[in-house]
């Protein structure tokens, strides 16, 4: 399946890949972050719960330094 | 000194809010703000680097929530949209953290807000329960009506994003002051520690900065002179100054004991 992950599209094989599965597979583990699923936030909570689907749009956010 | 900023009800002994940007590196960044002595520290929220490094040191880490306030902004959001949506991921991203920084900019060149987006914005936050300092023009109509709808701070410029210009209209801050019930905080163009003074001493409960120390040629040094400039220009004004003349008969010395 394809997903866009922060404007860039990336290919994953099989589907029903869910969010932690995801943040395994780009390396994410234990990083500070918030995650947008096509334009609505996935609480942390459900990370574990929600399943990627072809076509899905992420936003995957952190805190950089600004003023 | 018992004489607290309080913001959303929370005290805080330092009235210099620092921001984390344009520093050399985590370092430099974490040097520069225990320099400055600031509790407040905003943060800007961004795409993460999927491709990074595994372990790799995060700006969190080095500023951990035990010792600060978070809070995060919406720098380079040009719409109550984009505002809206940059805050409800910080608080997804800090934990259902509620004070933030709004900032809706209308100019790329300068940086300048859009104040009805700005306002468009505060009001779906604070419906929404965030606790919002909120970034604006020095209009003082605009922001009386950003504390009507119930943001937390009103935030008005000094003098453009970066510009270290200083305070550019004292007159419209004063004016400001005058009428908010909220803390007033002059946010962005300080300059100088001079400048930071100036705004304490017009009786802003605050300032705001990021530019003026992380490119000073020594950042430290300069967040160090900045805790400095805050502290005085408050004692300055909480002192309250002698009048103003043009002259006066009245020098400093007595005038009776002369020699002759």
């Amino acid at each position: 399946m394809q997903i866009s992950i922060n404007g860039n599209l990336k290919q994953f094989d099989g589907e029903n890949m869910t969010i932690s599965a995801l943040i395994v597979t780009l390396n994410l583990t234990g990083k500070r972050l918030a995650i947008e699923k096509n334009g609505e936030i996935v609480p942390r909570s459900q990370f574990s719960e929600t399943k990627l689907h072809d076509g899905d749009k992420l936003e995957i956010v952190g805190a950089v330094g600004g003023g | 000194m018992s004489e607290q900023l309080i913001i959303a009800g929370k005290p805080y002994h330092s009235r210099l809010l620092v921001g984390t940007g344009k520093y050399k590196d985590f370092v430099e960044t974490r040097a520069a703000i225990d320099a400055s002595g600031a509790q407040i520290v905003t943060v800007a929220i961004r795409r993460t680097n999927i491709g990074q490094i595994a372990g790799e040191p995060s700006l969190l880490e080095y500023l951990p929530s035990e010792e600060f306030t978070y809070l995060p902004n919406t720098a380079g959001c040009y719409s109550a949209d984009d505002a809206v949506r940059t805050l409800r991921l910080a608080r997804e991203l800090l934990d259902g953290h509620k004070l933030v920084k709004l900032e809706v900019l209308g100019d790329p060149k300068t940086l300048y807000p859009n104040v009805i987006e700005t306002i468009a914005a505060a009001k779906i936050l604070v419906k929404d329960g965030f606790d919002v300092m909120v970034y604006t023009s020095d209009d003082p109509i605009i922001a009386k009506q950003l504390e009507d709808i119930g943001c937390c701070a009103v935030m008005p410029l000094a003098s453009l994003i970066g510009s270290g210009m200083g305070i550019l209209n004292p007159w419209n801050l004063q004016i400001i002051i005058e009428n908010a019930k909220i803390p007033v905080l002059v946010d962005a163009g300080v300059g100088c520690a001079g400048d930071a003074a100036i705004a304490m001493e017009l009786g802003c409960d605050g300032v705001l900065m990021n530019t003026a120390i992380a490119a000073a040629h020594d950042p430290i040094m300069m967040a160090g002179a900045m805790k400095k400039a805050i502290e005085a220009g408050r004692e300055s004004f909480l002192a309250g100054r002698m009048p103003k003349k043009l002259y006066s008969a009245s020098p400093s010395s007595p005038t009776a004991g002369m020699i002759s």
